[in-house]
């Protein structure tokens, strides 16, 4: 996964991503502009860290989980 | 007889939806769906660690900033492993100063390669040809280039095409031969007789009523 190592750890970039949404932003395009990556990294970021439990998918925006939160 | 097990595949061309894919990449997994909403530029090279490609890939890295002022992002392929292209992409940074900024597909199934008909075998049974495929935000191909392994690609032409779709998206018009952008550009030629004849009336600067051209 790109944004989490496989010792579970967020890389730069997810660590990027759960910032933005420990701040209550939620989709795509918002992450991409908060954290100055591009939208097709964090599109493909998000699939990571949902997948990896840090965050979770609702109504097409993200949110971040508690195991997330206690990573940022 | 010798059974004939040549497999063909179909290329997609312009016009058409770009093929779906989900491949690894040096910067994870991407789908195609990741770039919607952005102009891609899907491109494939021969092999990692080879002389032509090494100059491209500086090349794209190089106008990588222009790109990205105009919504494009790149996207490079081959079927290298992601090790191999990690280990060049370093290897160019280390010996040039120059970072690599975009992913590059690790398609050792050759599952993208073929899906865009970028295999060749009259030039190489294993290896992709230089493919260009400019993808626009609906994910329409817009422009298919394709160069021989020789022959690396010119960067100057690649931003030209981008400069050139996208002013005929926003304008409706299209772009003669060598244009360049701030140049004249052409209004689409009239159906009708009636509209003929109005064309020149309308203050463009016309040869005939059928190549119109005008300042945007």
């Amino acid at each position: 996964m790109a944004c989490v190592s496989p010792d579970g750890k967020p890389t730069e970039s997810g660590t990027k991503m759960l910032r933005a949404l420990k701040s209550g932003l939620g989709s795509p395009e918002e992450i991409a502009s908060h954290a100055g990556l591009p939208l097709f990294r964090v599109r493909s970021g998000l699939r990571d860290l949902t997948l990896a439990g840090l965050a979770v998918e609702r109504l097409d925006r993200y949110e971040i989980t508690d195991r997330g939160t206690a990573l940022v | 007889m010798e059974e004939l097990k040549e497999q063909v595949f179909r290329m997609p061309r312009i016009g058409e939806t770009a093929p779906a894919f989900e491949a690894v990449t040096t910067h994870g997994v991407l789908k195609l769906d990741d770039f919607k909403g952005s102009w891609l530029i899907l491109f494939s090279h021969p092999a990692d660690f080879t002389p032509v490609c090494t100059t491209e890939f500086m090349a794209f890295a190089e106008i990588y900033p222009e790109l990205r002022k105009r919504g494009v992002e790149l996207l490079g392929l081959s079927v290298d492993s992601v090790s191999s292209h990690i280990a060049w992409v370093r290897n160019c940074q280390e010996r040039t100063g120059v970072k690599i900024p975009f992913p590059i597909i690790a398609d050792l199934n050759k599952e993208v390669a073929s899906a865009y008909g970028m295999i060749h075998p009259g030039q190489s049974k294993t290896e992709t040809v230089r493919c260009v495929f400019i993808i626009d935000p609906n994910q329409k191909i817009r422009t298919i280039l394709y160069y021989p392994l020789t022959t690396g690609r010119n960067m100057d032409e690649i931003l030209r095409i981008i400069d050139a779709l996208q002013t005929t998206d926003k304008h409706g018009v299209a772009t003669p031969a060598n244009w360049r952008p701030g140049e004249k550009v052409v209004v689409p030629p009239p159906n009708t007789q009636e509209m003929a004849e109005e064309r020149l009336q309308q203050g463009y600067e016309c040869t005939d009523w059928y190549l119109c051209k005008k300042k945007l």
